[in-house]
C-alpha cells in the first residue's frame, strides 16, 4: 500500500512539473551556485518541510532493499531540472544530469510522530557532486547546515537511546566516492521498481526504462525471495559504497557488489588484510556453513568503533540485516 | 602564529581565519576545550589549498573521528607532547584522523587512544608525518586499535621522527603504497614496529624499534588490489629486544609472528637488510619466510626473491625461539639459534644472499605451505649473489623533503 501512495506520488509530481506553464520552486541557482546554502529552504525541494511534501518537479522514490540507518525512516526524493533527463546506463546508477540534486530526510518516531532529523542533499554541480548535510530544529520549520556533523540523543523502537550520527561533510564523502571523488551511490536501476521508471520515462523524465535481468529484492519482501538474493541485496545496499574496487574500502580487496560473481571477491574463504581487531579471532570474511566462525556478521553484530561494520550510520545492530546474512552464510555448502 | 587562547574567548570565534605574511596561505587556529571536535572538524573542513590548520597546546577530547579531504593543508600542532587529540571517549568512525586528500603534511600532535587504527591516509599520495605521536596509553592490549600511522594506496610518504606505541597489530603500517621513507623514528611496544606490506621502493632507516613483537616486517600478501612489493632498503635502524609476547587479535596475520622476530621479510622481491644493530630478539634477529597460508590468487608469488642480508652489528638474541623444536635446536646450536633463520623456501641462488659473517639455519621445508613440524633444520648456505636493489628508486621523492626543512 505505501509503494503505491509512492508511486502515486511520484506520478502526481511529474505531472505536476510537465503541465504547462507549470514553473518549480527548486532553485536551480541553489544547486548549481559555488557556495553551501545555509538552510536547507534555500533550495525550494519542498512545499511543505515538516510533512516532506515535495514541490513541483521533485520526485518521491524508495529502493527495493535500502540502506539501514539505525532504523531512521528515510524519505527519498529525486529532482531534476526542467528540460533535462537522466539516461539509463544499464543495471547500474541512472547518469543524472548537471543540475540535478539527491535529497534524503531521515526520520524517527518521536512520541509517535515523526520526527524529522536531518536531510542529506547530493547536488550535481558543474565542478562535480556535493554531498551536505542539513540538520531540523526541534519545531520542524527549519534545516541547518552542520559541515561538521553533529550527535543526537534519540529513542528509537524498543526504548533503547541512541547517539545518532549526522554525518560531517567528509563523512558524506567517505561513503559516496568512488576513486576519491564524490559520487552518488544511487539509485540504480536494478535497486528500483519497474514501474517507478517507467513512470518516470513516460514523464520525459528518463530517456529509457533499463532491462534488469534480476532485481534487488524488496526488503520487505525478502522472505520470498531466494536467500543468496535477499542476503546479496543487502549487502550491495548497505557495504557496496566502500566495499568496492574504487571505495573507501578498496584496499581491504573485499568487494560486496550485487554484479560480483566470483565469490572469493565477495568474501568466500578470503582472509582480512588490515581488519586489526575487526576481524575478532576468526580467520576468514565468510566460511560456508559457519556464520558463527565468519567476520562479516561478527562485525555487523559490534557497536565497537574498530570492530563495528559499517563505519559510519550505525549506532546500534541492524538484527534484521544480520539476520539474512547469518543464514545465507549458514545455508551455504561447505 | 598561535592566536592567544584568551582571544579565541573574548571575539566569541570557535575557529579564528587569519592571514599569515603569504597573501595565499591562510593559518585556521584551533584551541583546545569545549566544543573541540565541532571546531576542529570545521576548520578541515573549512580549509583551503595552502592553508595550514594550526592546533594549540592542550588536550582536545574527541567524540568522533576526525577527517581531512582537502589538498596541501598542513596540520599543525605545538608538539607531540603539547597537543594530544584524546580520541578515549570515540564514539565512532574507524580512526581517530582520516586523510584522503594529496600533499597533506601532519605534524607536531599526538593521537591517544583511537578505537581503530591511529591516523589513516588513504589515496593521500605525497604526505608527510613529522614528528607524530599515536599511543594506546594503557599498554599492550588486544583491545588497542590496530594501526598507529597507516598510509595506504599511496605514493610518496615520508614518515619522520614519529612515535608509536601500543598498536595491536603494527605501529607504523605503510600498505599498498610506493617511494616512502620512515626514518628516525620510535616504534615500541607495538605488535609489529614497523610493516611494510605490499609495496614499493620503501626506505626504512635510523628507527629504534624495541619491545614489540616483531620489530620491522616486510610482507607481500595475496587478494588485494596492489601486490608484488619490493625493492626496499632496511638499513641503520637499532631494532632491540624485541620481546613483547603477540597480542593481535587472532585472525590477523601479524597474530602468526613469532614474539622475538628482529626483522621479517615474507615474500617480496629484493629486500636489503643492511647496516642495522640486531640485538637480544630471542626468536631470530632476521627471519626471511614463504607465505605459508593456501592462496588462490594467481598473481601472487609467494615467496622471498632477491632477499640481501649484508654486514649489520649482531648481538644476543635467538636465545628464547618461538618455533617448534626450539628446545633441540637451541641444544643443537649451544644455547642459542644463529641470527639469521630462514624457512629454506624459495629458488635456491635466488631466494636470499647472507653476505657479510652471519651465521644462519635453514628450517628445509619441503614446500609452500608446509606445517613447520617438517622442519630439516640444517645450517643455512646462501652465498650465492642476488639482485641488487636498486638505491635511486628507493625512499620517498626530495619535494617531500623539502617541506619539512621548513
Amino acid at each position: 500500500m505505501k509503494r503505491l501512495l509512492l508511486l502515486a506520488a511520484a506520478a502526481l509530481a511529474l505531472a505536476a512539473a510537465n503541465a504547462p506553464g507549470a514553473a518549480t520552486p527548486v532553485s536551480d541557482a541553489a544547486i548549481l551556485g559555488d557556495s553551501f546554502p545555509q538552510t536547507l529552504g534555500a533550495f525550494g525541494f519542498f512545499a511543505d518541510g515538516a510533512a516532506q511534501k515535495p514541490a513541483p518537479g521533485v520526485v518521491p522514490y524508495r529502493l527495493n532493499t535500502p540502506l539501514w540507518s539505525d532504523g531512521a525512516e528515510k524519505l527519498r526524493f529525486l529532482y531534476l531540472p526542467p528540460g533535462t533527463k537522466a539516461l539509463a546506463r544499464g543495471e547500474g546508477l541512472l547518469d543524472l544530469p548537471v543540475g540535478a540534486a539527491l535529497i534524503k530526510t531521515f526520520a524517527f518516531p518521536v512520541n509517535g510522530k515523526r520526527t524529522l532529523i536531518e536531510t542529506r542533499v547530493l547536488l550535481h554541480r558543474a565542478s562535480g557532486w556535493v554531498a551536505l548535510p542539513y540538520r531540523w530544529n526541534e519545531a520542524q520549520t527549519e534545516a541547518r547546515l552542520v559541515l561538521a556533523g553533529d550527535r543526537v540523543t534519540l529513542t528509537i523502537q524498543g526504548g533503547q537511546v541512541i547517539d545518532y550520527a549526522v554525518p560531517n561533510k567528509n563523512q558524506c564523502k567517505e561513503c559516496h566516492a568512488l576513486s576519491g571523488v564524490v559520487t552518488p551511490i544511487g539509485p540504480k536501476a536494478r535497486n528500483l521498481s519497474a514501474t517507478w521508471l517507467g513512470t518516470l520515462q513516460r514523464a520525459g523524465k528518463l530517456d529509457a526504462v533499463p532491462a534488469v535481468a534480476q532485481r534487488v529484492p524488496v526488503w520487505e519482501e525478502r522472505e520470498k525471495a531466494p536467500l543468496a538474493l535477499a542476503a546479496r541485496g543487502y549487502l550491495e545496499a548497505n557495504c557496496a559504497h566502500c566495499h568496492n574496487p574504487q571505495g573507501s574500502a578498496s584496499n581491504s580487496g573485499l568487494d560486496l557488489r550485487w554484479e560480483q560473481d566470483d565469490a572469493y571477491r565477495y568474501g568466500v574463504m578470503k582472509r582480512p588484510v588490515a581488519a586489526g581487531r575487526g576481524a575478532g579471532t576468526f580467520e576468514f570474511d565468510v566460511v560456508p556453513g559457519e556464520p558463527a566462525h565468519s567476520i562479516l556478521p561478527y562485525r555487523m553484530g559490534s557497536t565497537e568503533g574498530g570492530i563495528a561494520m559499517p563505519e559510519l550510520g550505525r549506532s546500534v545492530i541492524d538484527l534484521a540485516g544480520s539476520d539474512i546474512v547469518t543464514r545465507w552464510i549458514a545455508a551455504m555448502k561447505r | 602564529m598561535r592566536m592567544p587562547e584568551k582571544n579565541i574567548a573574548a571575539a566569541g570565534a570557535l575557529v579564528l581565519a587569519a592571514f599569515s605574511t603569504f597573501a595565499s596561505a591562510r593559518t585556521i587556529a584551533v584551541a583546545a576545550g569545549d566544543g573541540a571536535q565541532a571546531r576542529l572538524q570545521e576548520a578541515l573542513i573549512a580549509a583551503q589549498p595552502g592553508d595550514t590548520v594550526q592546533l594549540g597546546a592542550g588536550r582536545y577530547m574527541l567524540d568522533d573521528g576526525l577527517s581531512l579531504d582537502v589538498d596541501n593543508v598542513t596540520v599543525r600542532g605545538a608538539g607531540m607532547e603539547a597537543t594530544v587529540l584524546d580520541f578515549s571517549r570515540q564514539k565512532g568512525a574507524g580512526e581517530g584522523l582520516l586523510v584522503t586528500s594529496d600533499d597533506v603534511t601532519l605534524r607536531d600532535f599526538a593521537v591517544e587512544d583511537a578505537h581503530g587504527d591511529g591516523i589513516k591516509s588513504k589515496g593521500a599520495d605525497r604526505i608527510v608525518y613529522r614528528r607524530v605521536r599515536v599511543t594506546w596509553t594503557g599498554g599492550a592490549k588486544e583491545t588497542n586499535g590496530a594501526y598507529g600511522i597507516y598510509p595506504v594506496e599511496s605514493t610518496g610518504v615520508l614518515i619522520d621522527g614519529a612515535m608509536v606505541r601500543g598498536a595491536s597489530d603494527a605501529g607504523i603500517y605503510v600498505g599498498q603504497s610506493r617511494d616512502i621513507t620512515v626514518r628516525h623514528s620510535l616504534a615500541m611496544g607495538n605488535v609489529a614496529g614497523i610493516e611494510i606490506e605490499n609495496s614499493r621502493n620503501a626506505l626504512v632507516t635510523a628507527n629504534t624499534v624495541t619491545g614489540n613483537t616483531g620489530g620491522i616486517l616486510v610482507f607481500d600478501l595475496p587478494g588485494l588490489p596492489v601486490m608484488g612489493g619490493g625493492n626496499t632498503v632496511i638499513e641503520k635502524n637499532l631494532v632491540i629486544a624485541n620481546d613483547t609476547p603477540n597480542f593481535a587479535p587472532k585472525g590477523n596475520i601479524v597474530a602468526g609472528v613469532p614474539r622475538g622476530t628482529g626483522v621479517m621479510i615474507m615474500a617480496n622481491d629484493g629486500v636489503l637488510i643492511e647496516g642495522n644493530t640486531l640485538e637480544d630478539n630471542p626468536t631470530a634477529q632476521v627471519m626471511v619466510v614463504a607465505y605459508p597460508k593456501p592462496f588462490e590468487d594467481k598473481r601472487y608469488n609467494p615467496f622471498p626473491r632477491n632477499v640481501t642480508v649484508g654486514a649489520n652489528a649482531v648481538s644476543g638474541g635467538g636465545n628464547d625461539p618461538q618455533l617448534p623444536g626450539a628446545a633441540e635446536l637451541k641444544g643443537a646450536f649451544g644455547g642459542a639459534l644463529p641470527p639469521v633463520l630462514w624457512d629454506g623456501l624459495g629458488k635456491p641462488g635466488e631466494a636470499l644472499s647472507v653476505t657479510g659473517s652471519l651465521p644462519g639455519l635453514s628450517l628445509n621445508l619441503p614446500a609452500q605451505g608446509a606445517s613447520p613440524e617438517l622442519a630439516r633444520p640444517a645450517l643455512l648456505k646462501a652465498d650465492a649473489p642476488v639482485r641488487k636493489v636498486d638505491r635511486k628508486t628507493v625512499g620517498a621523492p626530495a619535494a617531500l623533503e623539502a617541506r619539512i626543512a621548513r
